[in-house]
């Protein structure tokens, strides 16, 4: 009655919504490093009720994934060509798989990070509210570790995921979001034309220690374009590219940072915070990335570039809510099928 | 009369309430109260609180609150001084035994001190620290108040596993290392209690705002506390 793991990617881990409430021990939130891309995955798997439950989020490569049972799957994210016993499957669709079927995850196509949300959910327990996998504290998802070949993971027998897998069989395309609707497959953000390139424009909350930086320093982080180093991980996504002038160093009285704060260390180069990020630290921070915008820094490969503009918290949570709304409508749309079908 | 704190957003979820920017117990108590305050108040919209040296970061549900109400929610309480004043935070005292397998540090601590690693102990042990603030690792305290003499530089190569309970000086700093992980502090002794406790729901003994005392015990008790420790938690 499970998934099992046949052949792990070189980062694969089960993240949910994160562990919040603990910070203030020291504990750090985890989860998801594309919470858009995970939720979606989870409506689009009929979990309606519980987008934050656990999926699988695999880095860079996928991996072999062998099914015990049926079930209803949906993959979001990156593109990492998914292949259902040996045939291409669509993505930002349910999918539905039976027993004995092995799905194939190759090498990210576009983006970085691919999620796996089935049907019913997985079955971990909760470690202080969370299933997402803690890896510096060895808690959460498999172990407190990320995955690796032969390991089996527990899927919930779920009454309400065998009636939706019935509904859509046969007409999951029409349950899906159409390729061509990229409004939907992701958060909406700003680009930047640069040369040839569409750069994604992260947008920033300055602050809270814009002091520490020279006018001069500030203007950089909104003219530049940054690289995404091949060092960056679930802690930080590191950037090379234009020094960003102090007034006197980067240190400070160390104080609490969030998923997205855009930390400037003593080399001047700024890196956006990610989901496994410290609770506390010692470095100013010259803004932090709303939000939303966590998606696309999320989905941005090494190698790839980020640009950086201004946003007010009042224009930003405006922005959050509409992203809400989004994910609500589209859940309305699925009710609204699904009930013409039951017909 | 001038404000003593400042509140600036932390993109659109959090919000820094900035108190002034020195390690002092007088402006750690502030960011305590605060803490305490918005516990007390008890509002949904508020999702958590991280305390630290002399700020505190305070995450809203963006959904429930907009930054301007957050703001002016968090306006209202840090301007109310006085009222709760006093906020001592309970006494912890942490068993440690020092030196040995357990601190292999304390000689070179005592060397560089220039005194006997007894003297070394008994001036580590011999005082209070307030927990200024929990950060880095879980349960991690960032502790103030160490006596001058036993400042001692970090290592030049940090270890790459420490193991849970070791209590260190890293320059002018000591602390506890609760769970194994690399570092660069000098290690002068080690806890028997189990700090990191992910099956109790992450409590810890001790919390931001609270004080600290080490007191040392011999080999035997060590290991006999340790023993209990592990019977608790299985």
């Amino acid at each position: 009655m499970s998934l099992e793991i046949v052949k792990s990617g070189p980062l694969t881990t089960i993240q949910d919504g994160g562990r919040t409430g603990y910070a203030k021990l020291g504990y750090r939130r985890c989860g998801a490093c594309d919470r858009y891309a995970m939720e979606l995955a989870n409506i689009l798997a009929g979990n309606w009720e519980d987008r934050r439950q656990a999926v699988i989020e695999f880095t860079m490569r996928g991996g072999t994934l062998r099914f015990e049972r049926e079930a209803v799957i949906a993959l979001t994210g990156a593109d990492m060509e998914p292949k259902l016993d040996g045939t291409v499957i669509a993505m930002y669709q349910p999918v539905c798989v039976y027993p004995g079927q092995v799905l194939e995850l190759g090498f990210a196509k576009t983006g970085l990070r691919t999620y796996l949300a089935v049907g019913g959910g997985f079955l971990f327990s909760e470690v202080m509210g969370s299933c997402s996998t803690d890896s510096t504290c060895g808690i959460g998802g498999m172990e407190g570790r990320a995955l690796k070949d032969k390991d089996l993971l527990r899927l919930r027998v779920s009454r309400e995921a065998d009636l939706y897998r019935k509904d859509i069989s046969g007409r999951e395309k029409e349950f899906g979001i159409p390729d061509d609707w990229f409004w939907l497959r992701h958060p909406s953000y700003p680009y930047r034309s640069v040369g040839r390139e569409l750069v994604p424009v992260m947008r920033v909350v300055p602050g809270p220690q814009e002091e520490a930086f020279t006018e001069k320093g500030r203007e950089t982080l909104w003219r530049s374009v940054y690289r995404v180093a091949a060092d960056s991980n679930r802690m930080a996504c590191r950037l090379e590219g234009a020094e960003l002038e102090r007034v006197n160093g980067s240190d400070i009285i160390s104080d609490g940072i969030v998923e997205g704060s855009i930390q400037v260390a003593a080399n001047g180069l700024p890196m956006v915070m990610l989901s496994d990020h410290q609770t506390t630290g010692g470095y100013a921070k010259i803004g932090t990335v709303i939000h939303l915008d966590l998606s696309a820094i999320a989905q941005r490969k090494p190698g790839e570039s980020i640009g950086f503009t201004y946003i007010t918290p009042e224009q930003a949570n405006e922005a959050y809510r509409k992203e809400v709304e989004k994910l609500e409508w589209l859940k309305q749309e699925l009710v609204t099928k699904r009930k013409a079908r039951q017909r | 009369m001038q404000k003593k704190f400042r509140i600036k957003p932390v993109g659109d979820q959090a919000a820094l309430v900035v108190f002034e920017q020195k390690i002092e117990e007088s402006v750690n108590t502030e960011v305590m109260e605060l803490a305490a305050r918005i516990e007390r108040a008890g509002r949904q919209e508020i999702v958590e609180t991280v305390p630290a040296f002399a700020s505190l970061l305070v995450y809203y549900d963006p959904l429930r609150m907009d930054f301007a109400a957050c703001a002016k929610f968090l306006e209202k309480l840090a301007s109310k001084t006085g009222a709760g004043s006093g906020h001592m935070g309970k006494l912890v005292e942490i068993p440690v035994c020092y030196g040995g397998i357990y601190g292999e540090d304390l000689e070179y601590v005592a060397k560089h001190a220039n005194m006997t690693p007894e003297e070394v102990i008994r001036i580590h042990s011999g005082r209070e620290y307030r927990i200024y603030m929990l950060g880095f690792l879980p349960g991690f305290p960032y502790l103030g108040g160490m006596d001058e003499r036993l400042v001692t530089p970090r290592l030049s190569s940090p270890r790459t596993k420490i193991p849970a309970g070791s209590v260190g000086i890293g320059g002018s700093q000591t602390g506890i290392y609760p769970v194994s992980s690399p570092g660069g502090w000098q290690l002068i002794g080690r806890t028997p209690v189990t700090l990191f406790s992910p099956g109790k729901g992450g409590t810890l003994p001790y919390e931001a705002g609270d004080r600290i005392r080490f007191v040392p015990i011999s080999e035997e008790e060590y290991l006999k506390r340790s023993c209990t420790e592990k019977k608790a938690e299985s």
